[in-house]
């Protein structure tokens, strides 16, 4: 069976111009009807053992194409391709194939699929948005949906992504995703590995290297010990880290590559951060969101087993009942409340100098304390831990040893004055991009608080950014850690800090018990202000290392 | 506050005299501020606050303002400024957002003085008011400036910049009330320090976060800003609208500009990453900095002339812990390095160049550089004055014209236009482009078409029927064959005969001579190629030692029967006359041998008669020719297209290579060929031939050289209603919902190629619209406009 004759080409499908898409569309039908054809004349056929192994590979390939096709059925943008795809499985599943479904509810485990804006009922913004990302990529990956919540961040996301893997820049195109791979292994995030596996082997990448980061080229070994670093204790960094990478003969990286490196290592880093946050689902045209099995058989997602989450009748229960509704409708105006009076007395009491010091490191040196109890171990989901080295080499150690992070000063060294236009600099427009990805981050709001309408957040806002960088050690001379306290109660710390530094271990329990009369729109608000705010912060030192070597 | 003891007597109207030299300070410095009598120095930073005395040979340290056992966040200094009428003032901008200032004449050792905690975020910037003893301006993090009055407890007055930072402000120098803020969104706003509710002005300046401003200390209202954007803009605030007036491209964002003293057109910079250099520009001359001084080790973060009417002082403070006074004389001065020199062909031939005046002077009086059809025009800089360096990078700029017509290039476009490259056979290609070049007069080429075509396209004929074909023609089907035999053996006959010892030969005499089997002399005006002063080398190649291994024909059968004739000349009829002359194989005139020759000017030497006498020679050699594989002419085919792209005709190897195909590639090496192709398009879209580029491009088999259109192949595209871009479909405009562009004459949407007037704006699909104006010549849309499809 020649290969190259049944290779579908899902590229038509991205296109904007409908005919294309359907003349595409066409193309993949006959294509798995063959296939279908070809095993089942195989199936009648006396088996032979070679027989039976290509026959397997095959069937694994029309399993694909089926998996593929149910993700175009439920995520395309297109009307057009979602229906025929949806009467392809069909006229399939006629023929007496078995066709998957979807597992699992939705974009995300934590956020139920009907607060989720569904594909189809977008408004014409969104669809615009959505029809970019699907052109660039050819999927509406579960991020996507979840962040839609937000357009106005998603559009500067996803540009900026965009631009880091498939625009202008110094580093190869397989590289760039291979990266990725190596960034999103360093918290176990099988989702984002899965998702860069598959567009590594796209663009051209060696499977090999997938085996493992020695099988990778020396290169990019090297630029394991700066992700190990950069992922966890980002303070350590030193030029020295810098040197010991653009200075190695031949697998030298110049300072541009660098650069461009540094800043996809840290995007992804976050974007684990948001993954685990958000408890996004597996991809359904990925392992893990689809199964060919009837509906009755398995209620579990391998994922959320393994990540430590428990089954969909537990996770309902948890959400549902324990709270009361009058307790949690407390929080909210108790938030209010202390919002208000920071507001009117801040004038009033004023803190001596050696108070302010002392709250900062005060609070430094809780957020090390502040974890959840249930921490139980867990293993990584999938094989990614082949994609770094150093495996125990993580956040928890350090807390727990009660190391000394050092200060750092944004007065000293901060974003807009300096990163920006170092980046720019090296990696031009990626500054630009960033900044403005940084700015509406920070930037966004719409005024309202659960219930409550017309609310100024900036307080609430300024607080949770400066105590993900006060995590990270970077200071705000100007800023008063005593807020910290007031506004952000223990369960939504412990979040916060789980998200940010073991997002690996977030679990729905934790998701639902912060803030819990709150929009899940709100906590993903919340979540995009965790990992800009950890990007940035890693930026911060990274760029602050390398400008360092520089002088 | 009164006015205490003076700290240090302040040199009374004398001259200030130093040197350059720097001291080490003990931790990175964030600012810094001279006091008036130009003899002290403070330096701020978040652990520094220091006064030092800047005496003849060194820096003094003279008093330590960080006392007290806790260090306070009071004290760590994002700016610090000294009052310019009270030795005794000095304020400072807190990190934390607390305004301080420090009484020098308080007894005790603790000089602080007040401490204004209105802000809530860092404070980036204070300046003190330039006459009023007690007015203090602030500007913070938080979007607000505060007007202090050091006799009250708070400030006078809040200005809201209704963005988020402030990142500098500065009063006027002349205008009482005003003074100037800049933001980080990339805002300056103008004040009236008496009207707090809203500001006089406001324009966007730069791209990003303006991060400082000075206003010219003469000029009124002339106002410099620095950006993140790595520019500095000069702006004329004296006019209705703030005018830039000149913009300075630096390499690296721009953290402190400062005017320099008594010189109306400079200011210093310092900048605000990875550049450590301080430079002095000349605003007219916003490309090279004319002065720069390079002593700090770390990005300088405050600059400030010493003296408010004294040029020659430059205090500077730096991350790297020190504190410098620069000379200006000592400083170096980049113009020196720069060069001066410049060349530029214009499109029509027109030749321009700049050098430095000194050289043009002396060159001019040796030799007249201007053939008597050629015009220079000389500009010359006006030389200024008050411009120090006027002298040492001036140059002047000559341009060259060729006569109008004289250098035309037209058999460039028209061959470049009716060449055929491909989708034919080969032996109609070469017919169709022989054809092509002799309608144009260019008998050279037609020959090498004709000779390609039976190099590669006759290899089963038979000698015979070629020579009969050749005979029956009288054809130059023969000839060139004859000739390509031609060019190896007859040299040696030739060289040994008239031994002509100026010949030089290299690879490219092969097709030299060629030519010299006509045996015609095209004597030109030399003057012309070049201003060379090499006379034109008459050329008889002594050929390469190998040569002689190839067929013999001899020279002397050729020459009796050599007609006279006159030939056309191809490339520049008017500038290389062909005179008669008799027959000798002794002066070939080979201009392709000078060194002189420009490439671009598309010399191509005279050569190539064509003569249909020829063919009668022709005959024995056609004989040898169906034996030999096409195979092995490569190298001389290699050869010739060698010796086209080296006399400029880049057309013809292209063409060569294009349509020749596999058969000549593998003997070319790639990056030749790339750098053909390069060429080749690169002229061809000179001349606007973007067709014929393309089809270039298209048809290059080098990698490099085929992707060109496949990169930037984007369109963007605006509605025609609302004027915003379309971003999802080129037809539908997502804000307006309108379809952007429908046909006129069928009324639907266009979606593949549009076709517009520029008169009227009305258009539609191609062919309909085309069709349209062949019966009608009003527009389709019936607005009345004559249209015109071209």
């Amino acid at each position: 069976m020649a290969e190259g004759e049944n290779e579908v080409r899902w590229d038509g499908l991205c296109s904007r111009d409908s005919t294309t898409r359907e003349t595409a569309l066409e193309n993949i039908r006959q294509t798995i009807l063959r296939k279908t054809e070809y095993l089942r004349s195989v199936k009648e056929t006396p088996h032979r053992t070679s027989d039976r192994l290509s026959n397997t590979e095959s069937s694994d390939g029309l399993n694909k194409l089926l998996a593929h096709l149910l993700m175009l059925s439920k995520r395309c943008p297109f009307k057009d391709v979602r229906e025929k795809s949806e009467f392809i499985l069909k006229s399939i599943q006629e023929l007496g194939i078995r066709i998957p479904r979807p597992l699992g509810q939705g974009p995300s485990r934590f956020i139920p699929e009907k607060e989720i804006l569904q594909v189809g009922s977008e408004d014409a913004q969104m669809h615009a948005l959505f029809a970019d990302s699907f052109a660039a990529l050819g999927r509406l990956d579960n991020i996507t949906l979840v962040m839609v919540f937000h357009p106005q961040y998603l559009e500067s996301f996803l540009k900026t992504q965009h631009y880091l893997l498939q625009m202008d820049g110094p580093l190869p195109l397989h590289y760039r995703h291979y990266i990725g791979i190596m960034a999103a292994a360093r918290h176990q995030c099988s989702y984002l590995v899965n998702l860069h596996v598959n567009d590594f082997l796209h663009v051209g990448g060696d499977p090999k290297w997938l085996n493992g980061l020695e099988n990778a080229p020396q290169k990019l070994q090297n630029l394991g010990e700066l992700n190990k670093v950069l992922a966890h204790r980002p303070w350590l960094i030193t030029k020295e880290h810098i040197e010991g990478l653009l200075k190695a003969e031949e697998h030298s990286w110049s300072l541009a590559e660098l650069v461009h490196a540094v800043v996809l290592l840290t995007h992804y880093h976050s974007l684990a951060s948001f993954t685990f946050g958000c408890g996004i689902s597996p991809e359904i045209h990925c392992d893990g969101g689809h199964t060919f099995r009837p509906p009755s058989v398995s209620n579990y997602c391998i994922c959320d087993i393994t990540n430590g989450n428990h089954t969909v009748d537990e996770m309902q229960v948890n959400s549902t009942e324990n709270v009361s509704v009058s307790d949690s409708f407390f929080e909210v105006e108790a938030l209010m409340e202390k919002m208000r009076q920071l507001q009117e007395c801040r004038d009033e009491e004023e803190a001596s100098q050696e108070e302010m010091a002392s709250r900062f490191e005060i609070e430094k040196r809780e957020s090390m304390f502040v974890f959840s109890s249930d921490d139980e171990e867990v293993t990584p989901a999938r094989d990614v831990s082949r994609h770094f080295e150093d495996p125990s080499y993580g956040y928890k150690d350090f807390s727990r040893h009660g190391m000394h992070v050092p200060t750092f000063r944004v007065q000293d060294y901060c974003w807009e004055d300096h990163g920006y236009s170092l980046v720019n600099r090296l990696y031009p427009d990626v500054g630009q991009l960033i900044d403005e990805k940084f700015h509406i981050a920070y930037n966004l709001t719409y005024n309202t608080m659960a219930m409550h309408k017309d609310v100024d957040t900036s307080m609430l806002r300024r607080a949770i950014w400066n105590y993900i960088h006060c995590m990270f050690g970077i200071r705000y001379d100007d800023y008063d850690y005593g807020e910290i306290n007031q506004l952000l109660d223990r369960s939504f710390k412990v979040y916060i800090k789980t998200v940010v530094c073991t997002p690996e271990k977030v679990t729905k329990r934790m998701y639902d018990s912060f803030w819990r009369q709150f929009k899940h729109s709100e906590k993903v608000h919340v979540n995009l202000l965790l990992i800009e705010a950890r990007m940035q912060a890693e930026l911060l030192y990274a760029l602050r290392a390398i400008t360092r070597y520089m002088t | 506050m009164e006015k205490m003891s003076r700290v240090t007597t302040a040199l009374g109207g004398g001259v200030l005299t130093g040197r350059t030299m720097h001291c080490h300070l003990d931790a990175p410095a964030n600012a810094i501020s001279v006091c008036r009598d130009a003899a002290q120095v403070v330096v701020a930073g978040r652990s520094i606050f220091k006064i030092y005395a800047i005496e003849e040979e060194q820096f003094v340290e003279k008093l330590n303002l960080r006392v007290g056992r806790k260090p306070s966040l009071n004290l760590s200094c994002a700016d610090v400024v000294w009052h310019q009428m009270d030795e005794n003032l000095l304020a400072t901008a807190a990190t934390n957002g607390v305004v301080v200032t420090w009484n020098l004449g308080r007894p005790s050792r603790n000089k602080q003085d007040q401490l204004f905690t209105e802000h809530k975020r860092t404070v980036n910037k204070v300046c003190f008011h330039p006459t009023e003893a007690h007015v203090l301006l602030s500007g913070s993090q938080d979007g607000f400036m505060k007007c202090f009055d050091l006799r009250r407890k708070d400030s006078v007055s809040t200005f809201s910049g209704q963005s988020e930072s402030v990142r500098d402000v500065q009063f006027s120098i002349r205008d009482y009330f005003t003074f100037a803020s800049t933001f980080e969104n990339g805002n300056v706003q103008l004040w009236d320090i008496r009207r707090p509710d809203r500001c006089e002005r406001m324009f966007t300046a730069h791209n990003g976060p303006v991060f400082c401003c000075d206003w010219h200390p003469e000029d009124r209202g002339w106002l410099a800003t620095g950006g993140r954007d790595k520019m500095v803009k000069v702006w004329d605030m004296t006019t209705h609208r703030a005018k830039e007036m000149h913009c300075v491209q630096t390499i690296a964002s721009v953290a402190r500009v400062k005017w320099r003293p008594e010189c109306r057109h400079h200011l210093a910079t310092c900048s605000m990453m990875v550049d450590h250099n301080i430079y002095v520009w000349d605003v007219r001359r916003p490309f090279v900095p004319a002065a720069m001084f390079e002593e700090h080790r770390d990005v300088t973060t405050g600059i400030a002339w010493r003296h408010p009417h004294d040029p020659s002082f430059l205090l500077s403070g730096s991350k790297d812990s020190s504190l410098c006074q620069h000379l200006f004389r000592d400083a170096s001065q980049p113009v020196e390095r720069a060069n001066p020199e410049g060349l530029c062909y214009g499109l029509f031939g027109d030749l321009a160049f700049a050098a430095k005046e000194s050289l043009v002077a002396a060159e001019s009086g040796r030799k007249p550089y201007t053939g008597d059809r050629r015009h220079p025009i000389f500009f010359k800089r006006k030389l200024d004055p008050a411009e120090p360096f006027a002298g040492l990078a001036s140059s002047a700029l000559s341009v060259f014209e060729t006569e109008p017509g004289g250098g035309a290039m037209r058999w460039f476009v028209d061959t470049a236009e009716r060449y055929a490259l491909a989708g034919r056979p080969l032996a109609e290609l070469c017919d169709h482009n022989a054809k092509v070049a002799r309608e144009l007069g260019r008998d050279q080429v037609a020959q090498t078409w004709t000779m390609l075509r039976t190099i590669y396209c006759s290899p089963g004929l038979l000698p015979t029927a070629n020579l009969s074909h050749s005979m029956g023609k009288g054809g130059s089907c023969g000839l060139q064959l004859m000739n390509s035999f031609n060019l190896k053996d007859m040299a040696p006959g030739l060289g040994s005969e008239t031994r002509l010892d100026r010949s030089k030969g290299d690879a490219r005499s092969d097709t030299v001579l060629l030519d010299s089997s006509a045996t015609l002399i095209t004597n030109e005006d030399n003057e012309e190629t070049e201003g060379s002063d090499v006379p034109a080398d008459y050329l008889l190649g002594d050929v390469e030692g190998e040569d002689d291994e190839l067929y013999l024909l001899d020279p002397e059968h050729t020459h009796p029967e050599e007609p006279e004739c006159v030939l056309p000349q191809e490339a520049f009829p008017l500038r290389h006359e062909i005179v008669d002359t008799p027959p000798g194989p002794e002066h070939l005139q080979d201009k392709a041998d000078s060194p002189h020759v420009s490439g671009s000017e598309a010399d191509v030497a005279s050569l190539a008669p064509v003569d249909s006498s020829f063919s009668l020679l022709s005959v024995s050699h056609a004989l040898y020719d169906s034996r030999l594989p096409p195979d092995f002419f490569s190298m001389l085919v290699r050869d010739m297209l060698h010796f086209y792209a080296e006399q400029g005709d880049v057309q013809m190897a292209v063409s060569v290579l294009i349509v020749l195909g596999e058969r000549v590639r593998k003997d070319i090496d790639e990056q030749t060929q790339e750098h053909w192709y390069t060429s080749y398009i690169d002229l061809l879209q000179r001349f606007r031939l973007w067709n014929v580029s393309n089809e270039v491009v298209k048809l290059s088999t080098s990698r490099a050289v085929s992707c060109l259109n496949q990169a930037s192949t984007t369109l963007h595209v605006n509605c025609s209603h609302c004027k915003r871009p379309m971003s999802s479909r080129g037809w539908v405009c997502d804000r307006c919902h309108r379809c952007a562009s429908m046909c006129a004459v069928c009324h639907h949407v266009v979606k593949g190629l549009f076709v517009w007037c520029q008169g009227c704006s009305h258009g539609g699909h191609l062919q309909h619209i085309m069709k349209w104006l062949e019966g009608s010549s009003h527009c389709p849309a019936g607005c009345g406009h004559l249209c015109e499809y071209s």
